[in-house]
């Protein structure tokens, strides 16, 4: 252990984060220990994407990477612990609490500030910075509290009309405020773009009710009456009222720390550094926001993240430099795509400017080139940056044709197929250019996009390079002769979603049929459920119909779930989770005459195991004589709708969230998937039913409800996102319709929907234009496939009961129908019994047989 | 007359109409469970009904298939996937067989004869 070195990290931010993660993947030796000390009270975190705050993500949902590196066993986070003095000659840190963290090696990583002019009434209440997730929250209760005081839409201004304020004005309208930006130069985003751009971005942003005010100066914010925010006084003498104000005039860097312990500082600030992100004290160095590095500090996460990757490649010996800032940038900003990017300003001697503008539909196209018109040298997109991600790659190369088809509307010329020099960056986060791409694909034998993002990183942070990354993986693949193969298995070349549209179109229906024309052989365990799901799901005949039972995978085929021995679990439906009493005393009844092991579900039902399949058909007779049906447990189908317990009996309920839950079981029921599909209602915003967590989660506002989609537990857990807000009952209906139907037909096998949700194009804002816009033109086609559905509900297994012939197949033996399983072996545990282990086995003492018991008729 | 001997060793089970193509039938013969199949072309096979990968007496719920030209049976607990023709476990989906198990199932010799499906335990053995 005495060679270790210990590394500590001031600062806990996403360049600290990046350095942890690449020391801890490189160095494999585990030559350094790293200590990070966060000011703020939570792991490193996304601050990109702080807005999505508003948009329904939570505060975990901006995490950065995987929370087991804080559990490295060389890797100490301290959370709330601010540094406060560094001691250089002791080569040791003191953090807030008065803890000394001696160190080997420092590295600064303390970041900015936001940064607000001295303008008087900046300390009024209802003033704010957009910096922290604890300043977006302290904006949001802000926001919310004076609305419901002013009982009027809050009034909104951001001072400073650069990135970060655009990104303020979305986040204030987001909240349900107005809001003005308020710019001093004359046009917004004066660092990446330029006249026309911006001309072309205020209306843009305007058309989207955000109002914009360029080239005037804020001179003082005067209170209300009551002593809030209330008006902006500017320097033209013009007045304007407000209830809140951001300011974002941008950052400063941390400096501070590094300024006490005697670092040299630039003269704009910042902890000077050589190109190898060193300070003068070779103990020292500093990356990201605070480094002054090529005699200035960058404020952009990527040559952050590069600075993070050679400080580390240092340390472990390596002879990485700083290649120079990227400072490219893509954005969406309300919605409004603006890129940047190289030589935007065309400050290169001799460079030319090509532009395209169409004010009506919003967008102004800029591309820099070199005098002879050949090599790219930079460009401003706005309002179409579909160009960006294959355009800002060739920055330095040839552009290949005619430079105007990548200004004029994509598909109005065919643009030219340039094959990406090796060195060209395709991920300027991650710094991962398209030789490591391709390396990864033929070396690495990645041959997935998942795969190469993991391997590569690659489109892991803001994920604008994906399209490319994914070209050039595919045209990779391709050369390598290596197809991407979608086949379902040896006997399908298809995927589960074309085989879905080839058995709908085809109108075949039967397995024989469908492998003779689509397929070949005679089908596994894989294809043959699958066209069995398939032909559940569109015709919604029974799964254990002519031909189809021997298609069906283990638990549907009988209709219960098997277990390890061999027998069965019962799950009758309780839809909502609400039972009548007499079902569950005949539960009860059920499980004792049985010798059934019972528990309670998460799905808030109850389960029955240790049924033998003989006995499958008694057991349910029972349950649907008395008004229970299948509960589909073993389905992939609609399992449940759980459900709080809503406006009826609880204080805080809103709405009717068991009513809600039952119409929502009752509609889906019996409906066959891809995957199985839990849905969930809370009767108000508390989510005491874990809504999110769901396939599908309902919750009630003060309107209506929101339904959030693509929410799992399980192996990958996700928090669903929101599909619609405030909607009446019969909207939430139609959008649930909808978003089942169609990931019903296009997703793959046993993918689940917050994948499904990810991988498809576009991702949920694209799904929500087929289901909400009809993109597509199927919603007509969805709506009448679910409705056809509804209609031809029945109880499987009061169909099978009636169904001497189906019946057949509940028997043990076939020469000895009545006979259980003579290997069968329980023991007794806390009253009931389970299934015994192979030691148990031997100790015969301690069994129980297999109940003989049999029907009370 | 067929020799005695023989005759405790050839059971009938069932008749051959009470099988349905690609379901599997599970059989107590003599206090052995066998699993059976009527496949696609006719043909009746019988296998043991142990899955030896989980120790549960289920290969006659699984499901039939093809790998290549081989019938096979997939086991419904952890699925992995035989031969109906040697009994040779071609997929161990990277489990080993539980132990005092052979990864393989011992295959039976099946005759359908007047109708009646008959197994010959003995033989196999």
């Amino acid at each position: 252990m005495t060679d270790t070195q210990k590394i500590v990290v001031v600062g806990g931010g996403m360049v600290a984060h990046r350095f942890t993660e690449a020391m801890r993947a490189r160095d494999t030796d585990g030559r350094y220990s790293v200590t990070v000390l966060a000011e703020e009270p939570r792991a490193p975190y996304d601050r990109v994407a702080l807005t999505s705050y508003f948009t329904g993500k939570d505060p975990e949902d901006l995490a950065l990477g995987d929370p087991a590196l804080w559990e490295d066993g060389l890797v100490t986070l301290r959370r709330d612990a601010k540094a406060v003095a560094i001691d250089r000659d002791a080569r040791e840190v003191t953090d807030a609490h008065g803890v000394v963290h001696p160190y080997d090696h420092l590295i600064m990583a303390t970041g900015s500030y936001a940064w607000s002019p001295p303008v008087k009434g900046a300390d009024l209440p209802g003033v704010f910075v957009y910096r922290t997730i604890d300043d977006v929250a302290a904006l949001r209760i802000y926001v919310e509290r004076r609305r419901k005081e002013l009982g009027r839409s809050v009034r909104g201004a951001v001072i400073g009309g650069g990135l970060l304020g655009l990104e303020a004005a979305g986040a204030l309208q987001e909240l349900g405020a107005t809001s003005t930006v308020i710019q001093f130069s004359d046009r917004l985003m004066n660092l990446q773009v330029d006249e026309g751009g911006g001309q072309a971005l205020s209306r843009l942003i305007e058309n989207l009710g955000v109002k914009v005010r360029c080239n005037t100066a804020t001179e003082a914010i005067r209170p209300d009456k009551h002593g809030h925010v209330g008006s902006l006084k500017f320097a033209d003498k013009g007045e304007q009222l407000v209830d809140v104000v951001v300011f974002a005039t941008g950052v400063r860097p941390r400096d501070e720390l590094g300024r006490d312990a005697g670092l040299t500082i630039g003269k704009r600030g910042g902890i000077v550094v050589d190109d190898t992100c060193l300070t003068e004290d070779p103990a020292v160095s500093a990356i990201g926001e605070v480094a002054c590095i090529q005699g200035a500090c960058i404020g952009l996460i990527a040559p952050g993240n590069t600075m993070a990757e050679i400080a580390v490649d240092r340390l472990l010996g390596g002879e990485a430099t700083f290649p120079g800032a990227d400072t490219a940038a893509k954005l969406k900003l309300l919605g409004v795509d603006v890129a940047s990017f190289g030589d935007a300003f065309a400050t290169t001697p001799g460079a030319l400017e090509l532009t395209y503008a169409d004010p009506v539909a919003g967008v102004y196209k800029k591309l820099v080139v070199t005098d002879d018109a050949r090599t790219l040298l930079g460009g401003i997109l706005v309002g179409d940056a579909s160009a960006y991600a294959s355009l800002r790659p060739l920055v330095g190369s040839a552009l290949g044709g005619d430079p105007a088809a990548w200004l004029l509307p994509e598909g109005s010329i065919e643009r030219p197929n340039v094959e990406l020099p090796d060195e060209a960056g395709v991920c300027s986060c991650n710094n991962v250019s398209a030789g490591a791409i391709r390396h990864a694909v033929t070396e690495q034998g990645c041959h997935e996009l998942g795969e190469v993002k993991a391997c590569t990183k690659a489109g892991t942070s803001c994920g604008s390079c994906l399209p490319l990354v994914k070209k050039i993986v595919g045209s990779e693949l391709e050369k390598s002769g290596i197809e991407l193969s979608n086949a379902l298995c040896e006997h399908f070349d298809m995927s589960r979603a074309q085989l879905f549209n080839a058995i709908q179109v085809s109108e075949l229906q039967t397995f024989s049929e469908i492998i003779e024309r689509f397929g070949t052989g005679r089908g596994c365990d894989i294809c043959k459920p699958t066209v069995g799901s398939i032909l559940a799901s569109i015709y919604n005949q029974h799964v254990l119909a002519a031909d189809r039972a021997a298609l069906q995978d283990t638990n549907d085929r009988v209709m219960a779930n098997m277990q390890k021995d061999g027998t069965y679990s019962v799950v009758p439906r309780v839809p909502g989770g609400e039972i009548l009493p007499e079902h569950l005393i005949l539960i009860g009844q059920i499980a004792q005459d049985y010798g059934l092991y019972t528990k309670i579900t998460g799905g808030q039902r109850i389960d029955m195991f240790g049924a033998r399949l003989e006995q499958l058909p008694q057991i349910w007779q029972r349950l649907v004589d008395a008004g229970m049906e299948s509960g589909h447990a073993y389905g992939k189908s609609l399992r449940t709708v759980k459900s709080c317990v809503g406006s009826d009996w609880c204080r805080y309920g809103v709405q009717d969230s068991v009513g809600m839950a039952i119409a929502l079981e009752l509609r889906y029921r019996g409906l066959r998937s891809p995957h199985k599909l839990k849905l969930g209602v809370s009767g108000c915003a508390r989510e005491c039913a874990e809504a999110r967590g769901k396939d599908v989660g309902v919750i009630a506002t003060d309107h209506g409800w929101n339904v959030y989609v693509g929410g799992n537990g399980g192996f990958t857990p996700r928090h669903a996102q929101l599909l619609v807000e405030d909607v009446d009952d019969e909207t939430v209906f139609k959008v649930i319709d909808r978003y089942l139907m169609y990931y019903i037909r296009t997703a793959d096998r046993l993918q689940r929907t917050a994948p499904w949700q990810e991988d498809h194009e576009g991702g949920l804002e694209a799904i929500k234009a087929v289901i909400m816009d009809d993109s597509l033109g199927i919603c007509d086609d969805l709506d009448a496939h679910m409705a056809r559905h509804i209609d031809s509900y029945e109880d499987e297994w009061k169909a099978v009961l009636n169904d001497p012939e189906r019946l057949r197949q509940f028997t043990s033996f076939v020469n000895a129908p009545d006979d259980p399983d003579p290997s069968l072996a329980y023991v007794e545990q806390r009253g009931q019994r389970r299934p015994a282990t192979e030691s148990e086995r031997r100790d015969t003492a301690v069994l129980i047989a297999p109940t003989r018991l049999e029907v009370r008729s | 007359m067929t020799p005695a001997s023989a005759i405790a060793t050839r059971t009938v089970v069932c008749a051959y109409d009470d099988l349905t193509p690609d379901l599997g039938v599970a059989a107590l013969v003599g206090g052995v469970q066998v699993a059976l199949f009527r496949l696609d072309d006719g043909s009746v096979r019988a296998v043991q009904n142990l899955d030896p990968f989980s120790d549960a007496h289920v290969m006659s719920r699984g499901i039939t298939g093809s790998r290549g030209d081989v019938p096979t049976i997939a086991s419904p607990i952890y699925k992995q996937v035989f031969s109906l023709i040697t009994g040779e476990c071609l997929v161990t989906m990277d489990k080993q067989p539980r132990a005092g198990h052979a990864a393989d199932l011992a295959v039976y010799p099946v005759t359908v004869d007047n109708g009646q499906v008959i197994i010959d335990l003995v033989s196999a053995a």
